[in-house]
């Protein structure tokens, strides 16, 4: 009796006896094949420096559910260490208090960060407004304006990529007309807004696009160029199939593959997709930028790190900040994910040449004013106003609303939520 | 010592149920309450903000399409509902040799989920995919059922899908009220000449007040809180169309970060079922009493 009850001690205590040591408890949404290899390098690097990966995902595309599973570890007072986050979400919850101090700030200026970033890419991980002590860490650069199209498509009907807007018209006529669907489109909210974007810096302009949607300024919202943006989303609308509404983005880059469709726009996430069925660019498959002057939609996945005292986590999240900028991971990473690194000093070889000329685009972007973050993705504006955008969008392309109408209920919601 | 244990078990078994629904439940049904007078964004705020959130749901677009769709959803499927429900009742109350295997047939689709429902029909009414491309491939080239993707008819789609699942339920519940009337009831009105029409609708549905009442209610809190069944068939789409007062909550509190603005939404269902449940409570209760 009394040998049972002593093991039984011994077994209840043995759990606490763990070894000290940097762990790190990570909340993400990255579980679909090429995400999930992706992290696992990630996961790799830290147990090989000594560290001890706690997972926490929790399945569901956008982060939704895990975002809800967030908030409540952090009323419930017990954030994890780190999690999956995306750009403005960053300075909402350091105004709620729960991510100061700021541990990471040391690595980051140990490893001199600010010179291995571009300038509107640091300051979005930043927190205090953007200006204070790095709170963040980037994992990649998404571009968002591209169009994918299908080599054979375009080629039986002699056409080449559109480098305007009446030359991506012209060639959906002409596939219309030959039967083929043009627009290969999902009809989610969240993908009529990534559409309307590319359409809204594309025709409206660098500058427009920063008025409206980054700063958002009324007598910009309801000009002329808002409706002719909301012109150019109807015309794309009747390029779209009928089983268009509630399709998934990968279905709609389906159609593209399999060639009943001719193009799609959509982020270059869609690659992965060409990639698994065995296509190459070039080859079987063409990607371009949506047609702009320069410009280049961005959208950065982070980790943010959140307030904690105990030190081994604290060690653990240094670490994980440190191996997250490392030059290594951030090729590996994106090689698998499909975006870029964030790390401007990442050698390219291996990457293919989507990727290369969103490298190379991104540079000549920043230095012409045309990089941009994408409001449909998070960047530019917190979940408030991109969902009040989105709804707007959304219904204007599935009703037959007036796009003077549109242009003048953006400016009202936008007022609303302010 | 055990007589008094005896006299309080009852009460001594109930008593942790009751405890936590009391805090878990109405609890935060109460925090909910206080929630919606603050102005929490991202994370709950306690500081009182007043009537305001209140005021800012009432001019929402999305509140108001969706208080429109539960209307229109809430009367379509309570009525067509119970019209299917009693006439499955009647036909299978005449003494019919099967009536085993369709009373279980009819009742099979509430054991599904409204998500496998929602999902089922959301194939079988796309039209590139179900009951159009059928007519299509059938030779009826001019054939259009797309409701699911036309904003203005989408909403009736999700009475259809909701009708499917629940109709046998009421069916299930006339039939139990119908065979607990007495057969001398039926005899008598049978002598006294009355034909099978008459005897249905002048005697036995008068008489299943209260199995119309408790359908009633059942149907219209179904209706309420439905939100699986929209987030399977439509997503709330196409665009915003057919956004229900569920969907609008949780897409606020969670995609929004308007956690106050998503309480006061809350707010208004529960004020909504109250205003259902409260006077059937009190005519039951009152019943009760006389009796």
């Amino acid at each position: 009796m009394k040998k049972i009850l002593i093991t039984l001690i011994v077994f209840a205590l043995a759990p606490s006896i763990s070894l000290a040591g940097p762990k790190i408890e990570v909340l993400h949404w990255w579980t679909s094949g090429g995400e999930a290899a992706a992290l696992k390098v990630l996961k790799d690097d830290f147990a090989a420096n000594g560290g001890e990966w706690l997972d926490m995902p929790v399945t569901g595309g956008g982060g939704d559910a895990a975002n809800v599973t967030l908030k409540a570890r952090i009323v419930a007072g017990d954030p994890p260490s780190a999690s999956q986050i995306k750009g403005p979400t960053i300075q909402e919850y350091d105004q709620e208090g729960v991510v100061a101090p700021y541990h990471i700030d040391e690595i980051a200026q140990a490893e001199g960060w600010d010179n291995l970033l571009d300038p509107m890419i640091a300051a979005v991980h930043k927190c205090q407004n953007n200006s204070g002590p790095y709170c963040a860490a980037p994992v990649n650069i998404h571009r968002i304006d591209w169009i994918w199209a299908n080599k054979e498509v375009f080629d039986n009907n002699g056409l080449s990529m559109p480098t305007t807007w009446d030359e991506l018209n012209a060639a959906a006529d002409t596939l219309k007309a030959a039967g083929i669907i043009p627009f290969a489109h999902g009809g989610q909210p969240w993908q009529d807004a990534t559409v309307f974007e590319a359409v809204a810096m594309g025709l409206g302009g660098n500058n427009y696009y920063k008025n409206c949607y980054v700063k958002l300024q009324e007598n910009c919202l309801r000009s002329e160029t808002t409706v002719k943006v909301f012109d150019q989303m109807r015309k794309l609308q009747s390029y779209t199939d009928e089983g268009s509404p509630g399709r998934d983005w990968n279905v709609a880059t389906g159609m593209v593959i399999e060639g009943k469709a001719g193009f799609q726009i959509m982020g270059d996430w869609a690659k992965g997709e060409f990639t698994a069925a065995g296509k190459s660019p070039g080859w079987d498959y063409f990607c371009s930028p949506t047609p702009s002057n320069n410009g280049y939609l961005y959208n950065v996945d982070s980790f943010i790190f959140y307030k904690t005292t105990d030190p081994d986590k604290v060690a653990g999240q240094k670490l994980l900040a440190k191996l997250m900028m490392g030059k290594n991971f951030q090729k590996v990473f994106n090689l698998y994910k499909g975006s870029i690194p964030a790390r401007l000093d990442v050698p390219m070889d291996e990457f293919d040449d989507c990727a290369k000329k969103s490298n190379a685009d991104i540079k000549t972007a920043g230095e012409k004013g045309g990089l941009l973050p994408s409001f449909a993705h998070g960047m530019a504006q917190g979940n408030t106003i991109k969902a009040a955008l989105q709804d707007v969008i959304t219904e204007h392309f599935n009703s037959d609303m007036s796009s003077v109408d549109a242009a003048n209920a953006l400016a009202d919601t936008v007022l609303a939520n302010m | 010592m055990f007589k008094w244990l005896e006299k309080n078990l009852p009460k001594i078994v109930l008593a942790p149920s009751v405890g936590l629904i009391s805090w878990f439940v109405y609890g935060f049904v109460l925090w909910t309450f206080y929630i919606s007078f603050t102005n929490s964004k991202i994370l709950p705020k306690y500081e009182l903000w007043g009537v305001g959130q209140y005021v800012k749901l009432w001019k929402t677009h999305k509140w108001l399409i969706a208080v429109d769709n539960l209307l229109i959803f809430t009367v379509l499927f309570l009525v067509i509902c119970t019209v299917i429900g009693v006439v499955l009742a009647i036909f299978l109350d005449q003494k019919i040799r099967a009536e085993g295997v369709l009373r279980t047939i009819y009742l099979y689709p509430m054991a599904l989920s409204f998500i496998v429902t929602g999902t089922a029909w959301k194939w079988i009414l796309n039209p590139t995919l179900g009951i159009q491309k059928l007519f299509i491939d059938m030779g009826f080239e001019n054939f259009t059922f797309d409701w699911l993707v036309n904003r203005d008819m989408a909403i009736y789609t999700i009475v259809i899908a909701g009708v499917w699942q629940s109709s046998g339920f009421v069916m299930a519940l006339f039939l139990a009220g119908l065979r607990s009337i007495e057969d001398e009831i039926v005899k008598a009105a049978k002598i006294d000449g009355a034909n099978l029409f008459t005897l249905y609708w002048k005697i036995l549905i008068p008489m299943m007040r209260p199995v119309f009442f408790t359908s009633f209610v059942i149907l219209v809190h179904i209706s309420i809180k439905s939100y699986d069944l929209i987030v399977a068939l439509t997503q709330g789409g196409p665009g915003i169309s057919t956004t229900m007062p569920a969907l609008f909550m949780t897409q606020t509190a969670f995609h929004k970060s308007q956690v106050a603005l998503s309480a006061a939404s809350a707010i208004m269902m529960f004020m909504a079922v109250a205003a259902v449940i409260i006077p059937y409570l009190y005519s039951e209760l009152r019943r009760e009493n006389v009796s």
